[in-house]
């Protein structure tokens, strides 16, 4: 198999591109895949301070190589999930990938912000998931505004936004379709701009790219993500992309182009105050994430008031049968 | 030929040789989410691979 570009030997096959690409051929592909993407959408420009999501998985990281080579200016922003090895594992590979390249990387541990993924999960009745999620919105935005990045990219890549896309439509998130975009401008003063810059790119493509790059990420998946939802709509989207080549790409691109102008909801103001312990948005009288921070403490206050009772009946309850 | 299977640590001993395209085709794996490694090579389906070929077949697909 030849490189459709310069006839060397391909590594590679791109069957909803029509391409084979050799190493080289593919990473310069890559790259103007991820650029064009950036132009198109507007995302940001050269003189911006982007800050980058990294989690130590293939995504962020080749995300971030990628923005470095292209020009522009990047600080990494990791989140210590507490998730166990899963989590540590993440954290070193990330901090290597920075180290390896002098690349600054600002490191949040959510154990010390108040509680890790696991004890903000077990004070909800949902998956871990919405945890995360809601700890990750958090800091990120956090960060973001303490530090004066006016952007925060993250990896998530056509995969990921095709099976959002997927699973919006089966249930009819007509909101979420309103909103769903590579590029979310903040609807609030304490937002930032969020930029997907790999949405044009299929996992496969970003794996490939990692790998022939030499970059060292996480393999192993988040115990979490076990049976989730959008697995499943992943393993639809490949078995469709795979009889017809290249249904994520239109699915995603004629859905941006003439699919959510019609989930458009007028530009009406939603009253969102500030969390009093905070200071971010909020709608209450505190954020989603200091609500679940609450719900940890108050749970580890009365396990600590469980301990301390078991003690006493310990040390009276003798006597008292004396 | 031995393959050890990424991220599920699974290793299986597949006897002859065959092209890429069709050992992904026996293990019921879509080419378009594996990378097919070989000696720090990637592999494309029309490659041939087996005898005493060490193989990592690793998934791409992240589930979140």
């Amino acid at each position: 198999m030849k490189c459709t570009r310069c006839r060397e030997k391909a590594v590679v096959q791109l069957r909803h591109h029509h391409s084979n690409f050799c190493r080289e051929c593919f990473l310069l592909f890559f790259e103007r895949q991820v650029e064009r993407g950036i132009h198109k959408e507007r995302m940001f420009t050269e003189e911006e301070p982007i800050l980058v999501a990294v989690s130590g998985g293939k995504d962020s990281l080749a995300l971030w190589d990628v923005l470095v080579r292209l020009g522009y200016r990047t600080t990494g922003l990791h989140l210590a999930l507490g998730i166990g090895e899963y989590s540590a594992d993440s954290t070193r590979k990330t901090e290597e990938f920075a180290r390896a390249r002098d690349l600054p990387l600002v490191v949040i541990r959510l154990e010390d912000e108040g509680a890790a993924v696991p004890e903000l999960a077990a004070v909800t009745r949902r998956p871990a998931c919405a945890a995360c999620g809601t700890a990750k919105r958090h800091h990120f935005d956090r960060i973001a505004i303490e530090r004066g990045f006016p952007v925060l990219a993250t990896g998530h890549n056509l995969d990921d936004e095709a099976a959002r896309l997927l699973g919006n439509v089966l249930h009819w998130q007509t909101r979420h379709l309103a909103k769903q975009s590579p590029v979310l401008q903040p609807t609030h003063a304490r937002f930032v701009r969020k930029v997907k810059p790999l949405f044009r790119v299929t996992e496969y493509e970003s794996a490939i790219y990692a790998f022939l790059r030499g970059i060292d990420y996480v393999v192993e998946e988040c115990p979490n993500s076990v049976g989730a939802t959008q697995l499943v709509y992943k393993e639809v989207l490949n078995r469709l992309e795979d009889a017809s080549p290249g249904t994520k790409l239109t699915f995603l691109q004629e859905f941006l182009r003439s699919g959510r102008p019609a989930f458009a909801e007028p530009e009406g103001e939603r009253n969102s105050g500030t969390c009093s312990r905070c200071g971010m948005p909020a709608y209450g009288e505190t954020c989603s994430y200091c609500a679940l921070l609450a719900s940890a403490e108050r749970r580890r206050a009365r396990d600590a008031g469980d301990d301390d009772t078991e003690e006493r009946e310990a040390a009276f309850g003798g006597r008292q049968r004396e | 030929m031995q393959i050890t299977f990424l991220p599920q640590r699974r290793q299986v001993e597949i006897p002859g040789r065959r092209r890429v395209r069709d050992l992904l085709k026996d293990l019921g794996l879509l080419s378009g989410t594996v990378m097919v490694i070989r000696n720090d090579e990637l592999m494309t389906e029309e490659d041939v691979v087996g005898g005493d070929d060490a193989i990592e077949i690793r998934s791409v697909i992240s589930g979140g």
